[in-house]
């Protein structure tokens, strides 16, 4: 697990108990649990799963083996405006990984990478059942489709991109 | 419905809402408020319409126009031309591709003539947010009718009389499964919906889930009474919030109407259904895993028997059906198990949803009678390959499925027929490929997705499928040989015998199936290095049209490696073994002198 420690916010840490006990404690309820967790914390560091293990009264080690086996709940802050790209295969077909190395390109991140300022992250989904409107691209709620590599650019200007 | 005169139905699926189909229903309603028009005109945000490709969509009843690719600025237009003087916007409406003649009517689209709505018959058609509409087309009627006059066996049997198959893929017959599940005695029992929709390019029971919610909880709570359970739970997938808020909202609506809860109908039946949320995992959508996720674990499957059935959720007698499998099951009741059969075929009787999406005209969703040909689906429903490209592949049944060719066109399609072509039905996902997309590239990209996906269970999925990968990666770099093709094939066959679960016993099909029907494609790849369709990077090389060339030296003095050399005003030359294929010189040649070979 991450090396450095966290410190997490009180009444954060408050609002996670709260959810815990909303669940009834129960260790079934721990994707739940998590769910609401990376709604509060943005993300699941090592220090989250710890209070999680605590309240639901399980080894840390099961938290840590469900959050990194389900692809949705990251360790990794995500950036202020999250994109994401489908790499499913209507998108796929439709050129998706010649958009996602355009983004790679540009912002010089990798896959599952925040930048340093912690504006953009760059993360792939698995088909958002926007098949139509192939490529598709999210940055945060905001849906654009059939995005072109030539695009890219302007995309990441709307979110003050500077080359 | 009555007190209005006509409908504005706006597609409010996740497709159409990402191109500001909310926008729409907010400025028709804002007009309509303008124009003193909203007592007599109704907007309703529906789900989806199935016709992607061109959405927004706007479909004005009763008259059954159909607007397509709708912009919030349109609204204006159509309220004062279509609705005020009764004079169609023209401009918006569907364009044949084959007569070029505007169609004011959906009925005489060909996307929509051959098509069959059972499962998707609510969707585009009423408010899911609604309960009222679902009643007003016959909605809640088939459980009032299995809980007034029949017994638990008796709904088994209709069930069983119809031949439903399975639509999440296995086409087991739902009637027999929910028979095991109504054997087993345990003081709890649990119906369980699977709405994890794994397979990427495949968005039906999403659709479904959006528009028309209440016709899944209506079967779950028919199913509860044939096996005798009163819990029900649906496992959806996180990445589908606007269905996700849908179902809740149907689910609080159908608590209020007495239609889940206790005593349903007045009757002593009682059921009521739960939520919860995958988190991204593609093996979760095989049964046991998702039961194990439901439990909070990680999503692992485990061997059957036992089946969920006899130990299931809880280690209760469980079943789990899919979404589309389940929107049959109110049709069914009422109309008997007899009418459903003779829809479809023997075999695979009834319809069957399937998402056409890549490189195909008409993207959408679509429902058709089985035993319906690819060759119908593709061309006359799907208008053909996009572009006018040459068509060479149709996917199907996901990353368990594999590749179909022209030569396959002419199959009927069921569950059986597809088995026997060498792909499956899978949730019905239908990826098509024209002459631009190369097959041992298709086929590496599936394995990409199983490798990632593993859950790493099993030895033969976690390591073989790294190995197919790696195997097709060497494929397309150029450097493989004849022998890795036979080596792909023998550890295909090793893998599907002995992988745990569903997932690794079907990883392999994308690539036998590849191997199978492009056998050339390969041969091209190991022998000639070759790569037809120009996709494998590493087998294309940069030449330089001597015709063309002007020798202006803009390409030697844009390329990063010093690949290119040549005098002044005379024919250059790229070095292949120092380009690094980046693409500079080709986009700075203003001459056309550069190709890709
Ligand atoms: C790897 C794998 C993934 C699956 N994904 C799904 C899925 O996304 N949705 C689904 O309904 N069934 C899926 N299934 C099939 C389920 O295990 C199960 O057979 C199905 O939900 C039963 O419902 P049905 O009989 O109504 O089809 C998957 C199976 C496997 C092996
Ligand atoms: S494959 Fe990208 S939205 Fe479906």
């Amino acid at each position: 697990m991450a090396e450095s420690r966290v410190a997490l916010k009180r009444s954060e840490v408050e609002q996670l108990k709260a959810v815990c006990r909303e669940f009834n404690n129960d260790p079934g309820e721990l994707i739940n649990v998590l769910h609401k967790a990376q709604g509060i914390f943005g993300y699941l560091p090592a220090e989250v799963q710890e209070v999680v293990a605590q309240e639901l009264n399980i080894p840390v080690a099961k938290v840590y083996g469900v959050v990194t086996f389900y692809s949705f709940f990251t360790m990794i802050p995500r950036g202020q405006y999250p994109i994401s790209l489908c790499t499913g295969t209507a998108c796929y077909v439709r050129g998706a990984d010649k958009v996602l190395d355009e983004f790679k390109r540009l912002l010089k991140l990798d896959v599952g990478e925040t930048s340093a300022d912690g504006k953009f992250s760059l993360n792939c989904l698995r088909c958002v059942g926007a098949c139509g409107l192939a490529p598709v691209v999210l940055v945060g709620e905001k849906t654009y489709g059939r995005v072109s590599p030539d695009q890219v650019r302007e995309i990441l200007k709307e979110y003050g991109y500077e080359v | 419905m009555a007190k209005y005169s006509m409908h504005l139905l706006v597609c409010g699926g996740t497709g159409c809402r990402s191109a500001h189909s909310a926008k729409i229903t907010e400025n028709f309603k804002n007009e309509l408020d303008a124009s003193n028009l909203s007592e007599t005109i109704q907007v309703i945000e529906t789900g989806c319409f199935g016709f992607c490709e061109k959405g927004p969509i706007v479909k004005i009843m009763p008259d059954n126009t159909f607007y397509t690719q709708v912009k919030p600025e349109d609204i204006k237009e159509i309220v004062a031309e279509h609705l005020i003087k009764g004079r169609k916007v023209t401009r918006l409406l569907y364009i044949d591709p084959e007569k070029k003649e505007k169609i004011e009517d959906s009925k005489h689209m060909g996307f929509y003539r051959k098509q069959l709505r059972i499962a998707l018959r609510n969707c585009g058609f009423i408010d899911p947010e609604n309960i009222d509409e679902y009643i007003a087309r016959e909605g809640y009627e088939a459980l009032g009718r299995c809980l007034a006059e029949m017994t638990p066996q008796d709904v088994i049997n209709i069930v069983k009389e119809s031949g439903l198959r399975g639509r999440g893929g296995g086409g087991f017959p739902t009637g027999l499964k929910w028979e095991f599940a109504s054997k087993y005695q345990a003081d709890q029992k649990y119906v369980v919906c699977n709405a994890d929709e794994g397979d990427p390019g495949a968005f039906m029971d999403r659709s479904i889930l959006e528009g028309d919610p209440h016709s899944v909880i209506e079967a779950m709570a028919i199913c509860g009474y044939a096996i005798g359970a009163t819990k029900g739970l649906v496992y959806i997938r996180a990445e589908y919030p606007l269905a996700i808020k849908r179902l809740q909202i149907a689910i609080k609506q159908a608590r209020e109407y007495g239609l889940l809860g206790k005593n349903i109908l007045g009757s002593n039946f009682e059921f009521d259904i739960e939520l919860r949320y995958g988190a991204g995992a593609f093996v979760c959508g095989e049964e046991t895993a998702l039961i194990h996720s439901m439990e909070g674990l990680r999503g692992e499957p485990t061997v059957k028997p036992p089946f969920p059935a006899e130990s299931g959720y809880w280690g209760k007698p469980t079943n789990v059906n899919n979404v589309e499998t389940f929107a049959n099951i109110p049709v069914i009741i009422l109309k008997g198990g007899k009418w459903f059969r003779s829809i479809g075929t023997e075999k695979s009787p009834g319809t069957k949803v399937f998402a056409l999406a890549g490189k195909i005209n008409n993207v959408g969703l679509i429902e058709v009678p089985m035993g319906i040909t690819l060759r119908e689906v593709i061309f006359e429903i799907g208008g053909g390959i996009k572009d006018g490209k040459k068509f060479k592949a149709v996917q199907t049944g996901g990353p368990s499925g594999g590749c179909l060719t022209e030569k396959h066109l002419d199959t009927p399609i069921e569950f059986d027929t597809l088995i026997a072509a060498g792909s499956m039905m899978g949730s019905g996902g239908m990826i098509v490929m024209d002459e631009d997309d190369c097959m041992v590239a298709v086929a590496k990209f599936y394995l990409e997705f199983t490798v990632e996906e593993s859950c790493g269970k099993c030895a033969p999925c976690r390591i073989g499928n790294k190995r197919l990968h790696e195997t097709l990666e060497k494929i397309c770099k150029g450097n493989g040989t004849r022998e890795d093709i036979e080596l792909l094939q023998n550890m295909s066959r090793v893998i599907k015998d002995t992988a745990l679960c569903g997932l690794g016993q079907t990883s392999p099909n994308p690539v036998l199936s590849t191997i199978d029907n492009f056998w050339d494609e390969y041969i091209e790849h190991v022998d000639q290095k070759k790569c037809r369709a120009g996709v494998c990077k590493d087998l294309m090389q940069y030449v330089i049209r001597a015709e063309n060339c002007v020798g202006c030296t803009a390409c030697a003095r844009v390329c990063p490696v010093g690949a290119i050399s040549g005098e002044r005003k005379s024919v250059h030359k790229i070095d292949p073994a120092i380009c690094i294929k980046c693409g500079a010189c080709i986009e700075k040649c203003k001459f056309d002198a550069i190709f890709i070979q």
